[in-house]
């Protein structure tokens, strides 16, 4: 399978942002509107990171005027242009799936201490 | 021009394609192919170059073939196939990449497809399945396979259980999504017939537009 690992290395990006299921981050997008791209900032909760390699996926969803909103991101899509880490969040699972039958109040994250905040 | 080439599936995984989006390719090994000898209107009736592919050790290939060999002066090859091609295009000894094919091209690929062993008929066939439970005994029986004493036989060509696979597919209009010439790859969307590691030969496809 060497070559198959070669070809994937060379599409998988080399300086990605690292974050975790918690925390809040910011993601700008790429997105196609007719002819022209512009992009578009989607901030919430990571809740899943699923996969390994070029196949890996995060799910980040937020709530939008009262309706909650995901959407899964492959983690080395070029249409990424950058991801954001808002908040870094203390959490004791890697799926946060519970989160969706949260009310706002219940599903507030505590802040995880890392050497920046610190 | 040159319609085809002879490969090797190397496996599948997951690109960016040129649009950025995420698509399922299979990977092939497309050539390095030799040209090992011609056919022409004149002598054949018909326009024609026969490839090889892959280079055989010289203990390995029979008498008449390396006589084959030897007359167009290449070195023995593992796999030989005939490709239609237009006259002057193409000389003994030639060598065709990978870039005869471009993004966006739609090509058919043919391959010995994977070996099923001797499956039932709702595998072979897709027949239904009968009930497993409520008293159903049949469970995965193909059912009735004809009438009764007129005409007392079993009609020819009745599908049963029997070898499946194994045998050569050709999947049609498959799209190749990214070419790496200098390494002759070629990466194609969806799957392909024939197990990692199998000789595939790869044509345009013969769908025009698709």
């Amino acid at each position: 399978m060497g070559v198959l690992a070669d070809i994937e290395k060379k599409h998988m990006k080399t300086d990605v942002t690292e974050f975790r299921a918690g925390d809040t981050v910011a993601v700008s997008y790429n997105i196609k509107e007719g002819d022209r791209r512009r992009i578009q900032i989607f901030e919430g909760v990571v809740i899943a990171k699923k996969g390994g390699g070029i196949r890996e996926t995060f799910t980040v969803r937020k709530v939008s005027y009262g309706i909650g909103v995901e959407r899964i991101f492959p983690v080395h899509s070029p249409l990424i242009e950058k991801i954001e880490v808002k908040r870094t969040g203390k959490v004791r699972r890697a799926k946060l799936y519970y989160l969706r039958g949260l009310s706002k109040k219940a599903s507030r994250i505590k802040e995880r201490n890392t050497r920046e905040n610190q | 021009m040159i319609q085809g080439l002879i490969g090797k599936k190397l496996g599948m995984t997951e690109i960016f394609d040129d649009e950025f989006e995420m698509v399922v390719t299979t990977v092939v090994e497309a050539g390095p192919c030799v040209v090992v000898s011609k056919k022409s209107e004149e002598k054949d009736g018909y326009e024609a170059v026969q490839l090889g592919f892959e280079e055989a050790k010289a203990q390995r290939v029979s008498k008449p073939l390396s006589g084959h060999f030897k007359k167009a002066k290449v070195k023995p090859q593992k796999t030989l196939k005939e490709f239609r091609a237009d006259k002057d295009d193409l000389q003994i000894g030639d060598i065709v990449k990978a870039d005869i094919f471009k993004l966006g091209d739609f090509l058919d690929i043919t391959g010995t497809g994977k070996g099923k062993g001797f499956a039932g008929t709702i595998k072979r066939y897709g027949f239904a399945r009968q009930p497993m439970s409520h008293g159903g005994m049949a469970h995965r029986r193909p059912g009735s396979i004809g009438q009764a004493s007129s005409p007392a036989r079993v009609w020819k060509g009745i599908k049963m259980p029997g070898r499946m696979g194994g045998k050569n597919v050709t999947i049609q209009g498959l799209k190749v999504v990214n070419v790496d010439a200098e390494n002759n790859l070629l990466f194609v969307q969806g799957s392909i017939p024939g197990p990692v590691g199998g000789t595939v030969y790869l044509k345009h496809t013969s769908k025009g537009g698709v």
